[in-house]
């Protein structure tokens, strides 16, 4: 019987990490159904961005309030971990705060005295995250986008939060022998009186309760990151990693589009030659996207980091100006219908079913793909270097190559360049005039 | 003022067995649009004070086909890219200046791969050069004090990283600089990139335009300041829709560095 409490915690240890890795692996095939990209290069380069902007949030204290109270959560997060390893060692083998017995007190009591400060400063900078989306209700936070779901998971986050860190502070406020200790209970000791008086038992009580809903806690809340756009705390670091490196004007040239180019230019080249040699497997490409498998992977990689903070629209000219398009949207609509084509291969036995849909049109409309004026404000915004715009010009690229179903003027545009090589109905033996004009 | 400019083509120098140190790369809008072309011509000017020993491909130069690639169609760009880079190859073309900032990225970020491999400077960028290496002197005056605000184009500033050299290029009027709340890095696009120039709106509350210029006129200044064609055609277009024209010049960086040399 004694091994009872053993025997559950690790069940409990062992479900909650089970499911949560069946997901993680969910998400690797989900991502990987995206097209392949080379991005083996330049790793040390690679390797720095990840360090300065997903380890250094360099591009989260652009804006520094909210820049700030984040580096706080995120250390706090980090570093208030190290205290869940003791926990899952004390649960396993029913020891009580296993710490105590390897480290000197002092030394222990100053790491949970570090945690404990940590808690209280995530827990009030939780809170004015909290007050910043619902109170002064922060405009980015409450865009068209930002309604069901991603409003309440914004704030579950929060609540979740809140609720981990009271409980770890409760946990060593009712811990009496911890208290005895005096070493390290900076913060309980002040809410220790709050449970004065109560029974040995009853205190004995609230500690065993408290330690149980944390550590389960923890369990469901890293299970809920798949479901929520809390995964950027794990996906910010390879999505940093796999970030463009090239400059953000340069847009890849599609290869498939050079060899047909190359041909047609080629007076030599015979249109009705037979495909060179390994040429023959190669299936006709489609130009460019209209759902999510023609994407890059990394673009979905990119879907799932996003963490809905919106400060990608705020600085879109478009969405400033009141045109539906936000780049924001466009990545939660990628991730939505990612999510969607992944259950359908679920459903139907690792092999997707056409279900009519794409992420163009159903999710995305050509009036959004056409109001980008393609600036990089969103690129340069994003703090885990997410690239909207080339999701946005693949999506072009479908609607001229694959649909000619470009703006008329733009047709017109186009055509005036294949005539006379300018966007201008111009002759292109005028094109010196401006020399003599006045 | 109508002096003649001294504009040799790449054809010409060919026949006579010479080779430039620079071909300065027009682009459409520099070529046709009535308002860039001021724009070609006061470059030209600087080049011609300076001895720059340049030219021009003139009716052998064709669209870079940017345009056409930011609007999707990527077969057209890369046809004009092909035609473009052979004849840039066929003449040894090694270093490229342009006013347009669009050309620019253009050139120097997406025809390598096709080809095209050469040494693409934007326009303020080669007048720092010009003024560096003392082959253009500034002199001050015609500017002194003057309150101009410049207007970071996206494909120089965030597409390309430059924000240095046009300031730099100002800071040598004796002008009263006056930074933009949002500016370099999230400096807001004046509504013409991405082959928005050439269509309408989506609909919206406001032109991007608009936005931009209400910007600009919050520094109160006397002169915009702008380095692309595309972002010249919008900000006037503001200063106009703002009724703001008999009190703000809208202005490129060229132009003004000419009129400070008296060209
Ligand atoms: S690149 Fe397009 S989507 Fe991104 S900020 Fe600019 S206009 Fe908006
Ligand atoms: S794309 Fe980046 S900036 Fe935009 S909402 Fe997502 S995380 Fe935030």
């Amino acid at each position: 019987m004694t091994y009872l409490p053993n025997i559950v915690f690790a069940i409990i240890l062992f479900c909650g990490i089970g499911y949560f890795a069946k997901n993680v692996k969910k998400l690797f095939r989900n991502i990987n159904l995206g097209q392949d990209v080379d991005v083996s290069d330049n790793k040390p380069e690679r390797w720095k961005n990840m360090a300065r902007i997903a380890l250094g949030q360099s591009k989260m204290v652009r804006r520094p309030v909210s820049g700030f109270l984040h580096v706080v959560v995120y250390v706090g997060f980090v570093i208030i971990n190290i205290e869940v390893l003791e926990i899952i060692i004390d649960g396993l083998f029913g020891t009580h705060r296993i710490g105590l017995s390897v480290l000197p007190t002092s030394v222990y009591g100053f790491l949970i005295g570090t945690f404990e400060v940590l808690a209280c400063l995530v827990f009030v900078s939780v809170i004015v995250f909290w007050i910043r989306r619902n109170v002064i209700k922060i405009q980015r936070f409450w865009k068209s986008e930002m309604t069901s779901w991603p409003k309440s998971d914004g704030n579950i986050i929060l609540y979740f939060e809140m609720v981990l860190m009271s409980l770890f502070l409760i946990m060593n406020a009712t811990d009496l022998h911890f208290q005895g200790l005096n070493s390290g209970n900076v913060i309980s000791q002040y809410i220790a009186p709050m449970f004065s008086g109560l029974p040995e038992t009853t205190l004995h009580f609230i500690e065993r309760s408290a330690w149980w809903i944390h550590i389960v806690g923890i369990l469901i809340f890293l299970n809920y990151l798949y479901f929520s756009k809390h995964l950027h705390i794990l996906l910010a670091f390879p999505n940093t990693f796999y970030g463009k490196l090239t400059p953000k004007g340069q847009f890849n040239n599609l290869e498939s589009v050079t060899n047909e180019v190359k041909l047609m230019m080629d007076p030599n080249a015979d249109p009705f030659a037979a495909p060179a040699e390994g040429d023959v497997d190669e299936v006709p490409a489609k130009f460019g996207a209209s759902d999510v498998q023609d994407l890059s992977w990394v673009s979905l990689l990119n879907a799932y980091t996003c963490t809905e903070c919106g400060r990608c629209t705020s600085e879109c000219p478009a969405n400033l100006t009141g045109k539906k398009l936000s780049p924001r949207k466009i990545m939660m609509d990628t991730r939505d219908r990612l999510e969607e084509v992944g259950k359908n291969i679920d459903a139907n036995n690792g092999e997707f079913k056409d279900d009519g849909k794409q992420l163009l049109g159903d999710y995305i409309t050509n009036e959004e793909i056409w109001a980008c004026t393609s600036c990089n404000a969103c690129v340069e915004a994003c703090p885990v270097s997410i690239d909207p715009l080339s999701i946005i010009i693949e999506m072009r690229r479908y609607l001229v190559m694959e649909q000619s179903a470009a703006p008329t003027e733009l047709n017109n545009m186009m055509t005036n360049i294949e005539n006379n090589g300018a966007p201008w109905p111009y002759n292109q033996m005028d094109r010196l005039n401006w020399k003599d004009e006045k | 003022m109508s002096e003649q400019l001294n504009v040799p083509t790449m054809e010409e120098l060919m026949a006579q067995g010479k080779q430039p140190d620079i071909l300065f790369w027009v682009g459409s809008a520099g070529s046709y649009d009535d308002r860039a072309k001021k724009i070609t011509r006061a470059f030209v000017k600087i080049l011609n004070k300076a001895n720059v020993n340049f030219a021009v491909l003139g009716t052998e130069e064709t669209c870079t086909g940017d345009v056409a690639k930011r609007a999707g169609n990527e077969f057209l760009f890369q046809m004009q890219a092909m035609m473009n880079i052979e004849v840039l190859n066929a003449y040894e073309v090694k270093r490229i200046v342009t006013c347009d900032p669009h050309s620019f990225n253009c050139l120097k970020n997406e025809y390598p791969s096709l080809g095209g491999n050469y040494d693409v400077l934007h326009h303020t960028q080669f007048i720092k050069e010009l003024i560096e290496s003392k082959k253009l002197e500034i002199k001050d005056g015609v500017f002194n004090g003057k309150r101009i605000t410049f207007h970071d184009p996206c494909y120089l500033g965030r597409a390309n990283s430059e924000y240095d050299a046009p300031r730099d290029v100002l800071a040598t009027l004796n002008a009263n600089l006056l930074e933009m709340k949002r500016s370099k890095s999230t400096a807001l696009c004046c509504g013409a990139g991405g082959a928005q120039m050439f269509k309408d709106a989506e609909k919206g509350d406001k032109e991007i335009n608009e936005l931009r210029t209400e910007d600009a006129l919050k520094t109160n200044p006397e002169i915009i300041a702008t380095a692309c064609p595309y972002c010249m055609t919008m900000m006037s277009d503001g200063v106009k829709v703002k009724e703001k024209e008999s009190e703000i010049t809208v202005l490129d960086i060229a132009e003004l560095i000419a009129q400070s040399q008296g060209l």
